[in-house]
């Protein structure tokens, strides 16, 4: 079944010849995000440093297709009046704008979690920063690799 | 001219306990143009998203959301809710335009 | 119990046998016997949104579809409802055995053309243009009312000189790439061009959301997507080309659980 009639093979190599290479070498959770990114970033802080930990951003490592990518992203917290999640904030690092979603929270909801579907333009991290009741910021990334498909049409 | 935003898609429980977390989910049939393609004649095709949603229970807000081009078409939106009584939820998506839907759903206590 | 199965078994390849004996053609043999669906070569994030009716963004077209159900729109005063009252019965079943020979016209109609001739010969209603949002929507509602039964198309009798021209298109080389639709779909299945895991082209998800598209598209223009992609020059969406096609298609698929409305990349 498998032993393609050779012209057909060269067309695949050929169709793949035209493309770009994905790359597959990781790069490190701390590599520098990109200047538009770390802007919107700079503004949410003033001044603040985020802290590791209690946001969590599920999204697939790799999608098939940039336009629907489901993402959840939650943050550990009681979500009580004194103690609660205020804002969510959620950047693509290399979209063309990297803003992608503000999420605003309330206690009312008894646990600090959304869901939505976000378009990721290619391979990149999206970062997410809670922003507590009590000012606190916390942050987290992820990386999603987003395949180049073949079948153009 | 905006797109057209389609009927709201909002599912909830009928009723729940009093003090239990609710998954509250939606779907809305919308374009969510970016701004960023061109059409056939190389003309930018203008921006055209839902850039707010809003859910309120009893007229207080609850959630909202800001929305960016980089929402995938036709968006999913899906929150928690912890029920301390019945009431009336209402949820509000807003265009570019101004232009809004809205959905109101009641809940019950079992 | 067995005995019976194995005689109403033999009755029904008797059946066929005659029917083929009666139309002279040879049963034709499927190149990939045991097909199986896109979902076997789509992620599971993909699949999610697809087995989840509330997330699936189709559904948003089902209901479109199923508010113009008992709309009524032109000259006649009649909606779809007017003569087929409750599609959840009435359209159980259409999707698997479409497309299918339509005696008086003498040719095989899709879903989407039967859909069209409904609207001008009963309603008085202009056709909608094939993959249209409304006509992708009508399909789509009336396509799910099928779902998880077996695509089961006849290609017997006088529908089966329809289906050999769709076979042959189907073999055919074209464009550029010089590609026959199963030099990806039959002979390289399961393999990656580039990041794209080839299926067998099975079209028993159809209508389908399509990620790369946002919205949900009809099989034909799937169809016409392939045929760019190889660098050849697509036939009209809804002629008889690829009516043709999408019927030796249907047969590909026979058996596969209808999966209307799909998500597919």
């Amino acid at each position: 079944m498998h032993a393609a009639p050779t012209p057909s093979r060269r067309v695949m190599l050929a169709l793949a010849a035209g493309g770009v290479a994905i790359s597959l070498l990781p790069r490190p959770a701390s590599a520098q995000l990109a200047a538009p990114t770390q802007a919107a970033i700079d503004r949410i802080r003033g001044g603040r440093t985020p802290q590791e930990g209690r946001v969590t951003l599920r999204l697939p490592p790799i999608a098939e297709n940039g336009n629907t990518v489901p993402m959840t992203v939650s943050v550990e917290s009681p979500m009580t009046a004194a103690d609660h999640v205020k804002t969510i904030y959620v950047f693509a690092d290399k979209n063309p704008t990297p803003d992608l979603a503000t999420f605003h929270l309330t206690p009312a909801m008894g646990r600090a979690s959304v869901d939505t579907r976000i378009r990721l333009g290619t391979t990149q991290d999206v970062v997410a920063i809670a922003e507590m009741s009590d000012g606190n910021l916390f942050m987290t990334r992820a990386e999603v690799k987003v395949t180049i498909g073949g079948c153009g049409g | 001219m905006a797109a057209p935003i389609g009927q709201p898609r909002v599912r909830i429980p009928a009723q729940a306990r009093a003090g239990e977390v609710i998954d509250i989910r939606t779907l809305i049939s919308h374009i969510m143009e970016t701004g960023q393609r061109r059409d056939q004649a190389g003309a930018i095709i203008p921006r055209d998203i839902i850039k707010r949603f809003e859910a309120k229970f009893e007229g207080q807000l609850v959630f909202a959301m800001d929305l960016a081009p980089a929402i995938s078409a036709n968006p999913y939106i899906a929150f928690p809710f912890k029920v301390e009584k019945a009431g009336s939820f209402e949820f509000t998506w807003t265009n570019d335009a101004g232009e809004e839907r809205k959905a109101t759903n009641d809940i019950k206590l079992a | 119990m067995w005995k019976a199965a194995g005689l109403t078994i033999g009755t029904a390849a008797l059946a066929v046998g005659i029917a083929f004996a009666q139309s002279g053609a040879p049963e034709p043999q499927r190149a990939i016997p045991d097909p199986q669906s896109g979902r076997h070569f789509a992620t599971p994030e993909t699949i999610a949104i697809q087995d989840d009716d509330f997330q699936n963004p189709a559904m948003l077209w089902a209901e479109e579809g199923e508010a113009a159900w008992s709309r009524v729109e032109g000259t006649a005063g009649q909606s779809c409802a007017s003569c087929h009252t409750d599609a959840t019965q009435t359209m159980r079943g259409v999707r698997a055995r479409m497309p299918a020979y339509h005696p008086r016209l003498n040719r095989v109609v899709t879903l989407e053309q039967q859909i069209n001739i409904c609207r001008t010969e009963r309603m008085g209603a202009a056709a909608l243009p094939i993959d249209s949002r409304p006509l992708n929507a009508m399909t789509t509602f009336v396509a799910l009312q099928s779902r998880g039964m077996p695509v089961a198309v006849d290609i017997a009798g006088p529908a089966r000189a329809f289906f050999d021209r769709g076979e042959a298109f189907y073999n055919t080389r074209r464009g550029q790439l010089d590609m026959r639709c199963g030099s990806c779909h039959e002979d390289n299945y399961g393999r990656s061009l580039r990041a794209d895991l080839l299926s067998q082209g099975m079209s028993n998800g159809f209508p389908t959301y399509r990620l790369k598209e946002q919205r949900v598209i009809s099989l034909q223009f799937r169809l016409q997507g392939c045929v760019n992609d190889v660098r050849g020059e697509a036939p009209l969406l809804g002629g008889e080309e690829f009516t043709n096609l999408e019927f030796y298609l249907a047969w590909r698929a026979q058996g596969l659980p209808v999966e209307s409305p799909s998500v597919r990349r």
